[in-house]
């Protein structure tokens, strides 16, 4: 599956079926750090991710002056 | 996993509260929790105008969007950092969202307020950290703006993850004056001032980026430059693993801090401000610390013309 990881713009490829989470966890992401779209939807960490799959990563951490 | 209001499939799962949600329950519960903000804290009501900061990334622009809907009177304040196309970009996002709903935005551009203003050549100028010089910045013309358009409230967009991270920065310093002020409403203490609320404080960043990606909220995902490296995103970064290893943390973190200890150090908080010299805005010396970095901008610029006397 396609794997597109925003802010950063960058695109990866992942074989085989998994969960979110474990996609998340293989990445080095934490859940509540950043949301995993499939088309119009949102996905849960349980939700089951297909090899033809084509999901966005994006980030939601924002911030620097305090 | 299925949404805890109504049982059909969730598309969110929010471990903090130990719920998931469907996207039709989800902005309601947004949106809910929001009011809740705005009545428990007493920020502001239907009838006074509201002056809402937007940067033209995912809070802001989701708290304009939930207070316009929620028929409050606002009216957007965009500034201009100058931060080159990352402040172009910024611009057209809050420009697009205002315009698309018919809401009014007032633009402020710091290089057109004065040569050298621009964030990046203030901090050159000053070799300040770009974010501190940034911070100085937006209070004052966020202050000069209300105050000039005659608004009731300054109300902006500051998450839990924001109010969390800068609770662990004042707290590993000891800053007692920031902890005395560090309250989701900040009452004027100079009638130049007006009201300032957060009505985001208890929601995350997570939580008002769904909200945004629901509500089909065209924001800016990409990080401001000068923030790589910033202290804040480092402690945003430790909150977030605590959060993952025990969720509801940050939640905690604030919430008890806000009910337990914060009424302790509001008792030690400074006496009230006399105006600037200068600009007359509230101070707490002779020039208030916007008019101090400007002064120490021109005299990086020309160094004969700011040891003259005012």
């Amino acid at each position: 599956m396609r794997v597109h990881l925003h802010p950063q713009h960058r695109t990866v490829e992942v074989t085989g079926r998994r969960r979110v989470g474990q996609l998340l966890a293989e990445l080095g992401i934490l859940p509540g750090t950043a949301m995993v779209i499939r088309g119009e939807l949102l996905l849960t960490e349980g939700e089951v991710l297909e090899e033809g799959d084509e999901v966005e990563i994006r980030a939601v951490i924002s911030g620097g002056a305090v | 996993m299925k949404c805890t209001r109504c049982r059909v499939k969730a598309e969110v799962e929010l471990r903090s509260h130990n719920a998931g949600f469907c996207r039709p329950c989800y902005l309601f519960y947004f949106r809910r929790q929001v009011e809740r903000a705005i009545a428990s804290e007493h920020m502001f009501t239907h009838e006074e105008r509201l002056l809402v900061a937007v940067s033209g990334g995912k809070d802001s622009l989701a708290l304009w969007d939930v207070l316009a809907e929620s028929g409050y009177r606002t009216t957007g304040l965009y500034l201009g950092l100058g931060i080159g196309t990352y402040s172009d970009r910024s611009h057209e996002k809050a420009l697009k969202f205002a315009e698309q709903r018919g809401l009014e935005l007032r633009v402020v551009s710091l290089q057109e307020e004065g040569p050298g203003l621009a964030i990046p050549d203030v901090a050159a100028a000053t070799r300040r950290v770009p974010c501190s010089a940034c911070g100085t910045m937006k209070r004052h013309y966020f202050d000069t703006a209300a105050l000039a358009g005659d608004f009731d409230v300054l109300v902006t967009g500051h998450n839990l993850d924001d109010e969390a991270a800068r609770l662990m920065g004042n707290v590993l310093h000891w800053q007692r004056d920031h902890l005395a002020r560090q309250r989701p409403v900040l009452l004027p203490t100079h009638p130049k001032f007006v009201r300032k609320v957060k009505p985001l404080y208890l929601l995350s960043e997570y939580e008002t980026a769904i909200y945004a990606f629901m509500r089909g909220i065209d924001y800016i995902v990409e990080e401001c430059p000068n923030a790589a490296g910033a202290t804040q995103l480092l402690y945003k970064d430790v909150l977030n693993r605590l959060e993952h290893a025990s969720p509801g943390t940050k939640l905690s973190f604030v919430r008890e801090f806000l009910r337990s200890a914060q009424p302790a150090f509001a008792v030690t908080a400074n006496e009230e401000p006399q105006e600037c010299a200068s600009c007359g805005m509230p101070a707490y010396g002779t020039l208030c610390s916007f008019c101090r970095l400007v002064r120490e901008v021109e005299a990086r610029r020309s160094p004969s013309r700011a040891a003259a006397p005012a």
